[in-house]
């Protein structure tokens, strides 16, 4: 056997599988936002109204509002946090856990939990009353199905600051602590040697993380439902309503809007294979 | 302060704040009513507990379903994905960047994008509403990170012990069992263990695929919040939990912060 064949049969089955589905999903999608399956007349229309609709456009500016705050803020507090626990302090092995653990949370369940924390008759709400601040929940800022989306902001926070420190504590385990310490001995501050050594060398590790943090923020459903204001809605929100309408017109809308999230997504997907997958012909790490 | 004082602080800050959105839901798996602006529930009782654990509830029910879907998955990805694994980890050919982008791509492209797609796909196909359809939908997800948890594990494999046994007149299956399988194995089972936890977690393509008629207790959870039964919602995402606590633990002894670092999705 060659080694061309036995690549093909260990990988085919993986690449039928996931290929299949993968590629099925997206060009169905396509297809029927196009109305050209089942055969009709294939046209843009579903385009120009889900582009046109200032609904729409309300939505897509939303989530494009919640992943960027939540990946920006998760990435600095997530950078912050990598280099606290590669210093020594007391219970540090347990804040080590507890990032771990929360790894595993499902999202579904934090949502729930801040929905139950921070609401307007949630547990800070009762602090803020035992403590005279308020008198009525209504008294409490609205932080949950509030316009700036912070209660789904907070959450993708909580969960994704975990997630890309273990990313960052994985690349800082690796890359050791050699070249800041050439740095200082050469006379730079310690400022000096974070910003001009170590951050350039964790760089393309953070960037990677976030933008798997952004493309899951910007996509995911059930935090935007559990959290989320009634208008407007977080994209994913509107698109799986648009699907799940009575008025099965709407159905092409759906598809074209999850088409044009499906585009974004291909360029982040390029922009991570460009920071993590090693370039043909030279080194990379 | 000196410095480690400072770190001690922002330690406890950050714990703090990663066990905090836990703990209402803790304090109402347990009350009997729960009034603002009570500070704590005026009175305690085990019935949310009684009915998410009584047949009544549905949720005994659901649990068993989503430890079936996840096991099933879990163990079709692990079958498929070990050879497509070992195929990217111990070859060089033309194509790979190509099949690695494709592999990356459930991973990163957002839920909706995919997902209904693939809904219109398993209606085509008659899956629509069947846990089989939900299982196979799962491995969109889960099958990708199998595959690449197992890559990395085999671009360390040194195949020549394969070749000794070989030679000495093991057969392939023999091979793999005795010789192969002991090397691939911790490498796997925590793969396993977080292709598991991907599946446990879905929502979205549970909800597309399932066509409501597969409840997985995700599922079930967000019907008790939305209902407002706060309480049964608590004891249900605390049973939530559990596995992936129980993984941790299994897994924090035999994983260092290196190897976790190939097995993370957000």
């Amino acid at each position: 056997m060659t080694d061309r064949t036995r690549i093909l049969l260990l990988l085919g089955p993986a690449l039928v599988l996931v290929g299949g589905m993968v590629l099925s999903a997206l060009g169905l999608a396509l297809l029927r936002s196009l109305h050209l399956f089942p055969v009709v007349a294939p046209d843009l229309s579903a385009y120009a109204t889900v582009l046109g609709s200032p609904g729409f456009l309300a939505s897509l500016a939303l989530s494009v509002w919640i992943a960027t705050v939540s990946t920006a803020l998760a990435a600095a507090l997530a950078l912050a946090l990598a280099l606290l626990l590669r210093r020594g302090f007391p219970g540090r092995g347990m804040v080590a856990v507890l990032v771990q653990l929360n790894l595993t949370v499902p999202h579904v369940v934090g949502a729930i939990g801040l929905l139950y924390l921070v609401s307007q008759s949630g547990a800070f709400a009762r602090l803020a009353h035992a403590a005279g601040l308020i008198a009525r929940p209504g008294e409490f800022p609205a932080l949950t199905h509030d316009p700036y989306a912070i209660g789904i902001i907070l959450t993708y926070i909580w969960k994704e600051v975990p997630f890309i420190t273990l990313i960052l504590l994985a690349k800082l385990q690796t890359l050791g602590e050699g070249h800041e310490q050439v740095a200082r001995s050469l006379g730079a501050t310690r400022w000096q040697a974070f910003r001009h050594v170590l951050l350039p060398q964790l760089a393309p590790a953070l960037a990677a993380a976030s933008a798997l943090v952004f493309a899951f923020a910007f996509g995911a459903y059930e935090i935007p439902l559990i959290l989320g204001a009634h208008a407007p809605e977080a994209l994913p929100v509107a698109a799986w309503r648009a699907f799940t309408d009575v008025d099965l017109t709407r159905r092409p809308q759906a598809f074209a809007i999850s088409v044009l999230v499906a585009g974004l997504g291909i360029a982040l997907l390029l922009l991570y294979a460009r920071l993590t997958l090693p370039q043909r012909g030279r080194h990379a790490g | 302060m000196r410095a480690e004082t400072w770190r001690l602080l922002a330690g406890v800050l950050v714990a703090l704040a990663l066990v905090l959105p836990l703990v209402p839901l803790a304090i109402w798996s347990g009350a009997h009513g729960w009034r603002y602006p009570d500070l704590l529930p005026q009175q305690w009782s085990g019935k949310a507990w009684t009915l998410a654990l009584s047949d009544r509830g549905g949720v005994v029910e659901s649990l068993g379903l989503t430890l079936t879907i996840a096991i099933a998955t879990t163990a079709l990805a692990a079958l498929v994905g070990v050879p497509a694994g070992r195929a990217l980890g111990l070859y060089d050919f033309r194509g790979k960047r190509l099949i690695l982008l494709l592999l990356l791509a459930p991973a990163i492209l957002p839920g909706i994008a995919l997902v209904l797609g693939l809904h219109d796909l398993f209606l085509r196909l008659g899956l629509v509403g069947t846990t089989g359809g939900v299982i196979l939908a799962h491995l969109v997800p889960v099958l990708p990170y199998m595959t690449l948890v197992m890559a990395a594990v085999f671009a360390g494999f040194d195949t020549r012990i394969e070749a000794q046994a070989r030679s000495l007149g093991a057969g392939p299956l023999r091979t793999f069992a005795t010789v192969t399988l002991p090397v691939i194995l911790p490498g796997l089972l925590t793969g396993a263990l977080f292709a598991f936890l991907v599946s446990w977690s879905q929502y979205l393509l549970t909800l597309a695929i399932g066509g409501g008629r597969v409840q997985t207790l995700p599922l079930v959870l967000y019907s008790y919040a939305a209902a407002g039964r706060n309480d049964v919602a608590g004891a249900i995402a605390l049973i939530y939990i559990l596995p992936g606590l129980a993984i941790l633990l299994f897994t924090a002894s035999r994983v260092t912060g290196r190897g976790f670092g190939a097995v993370l999705r957000p």
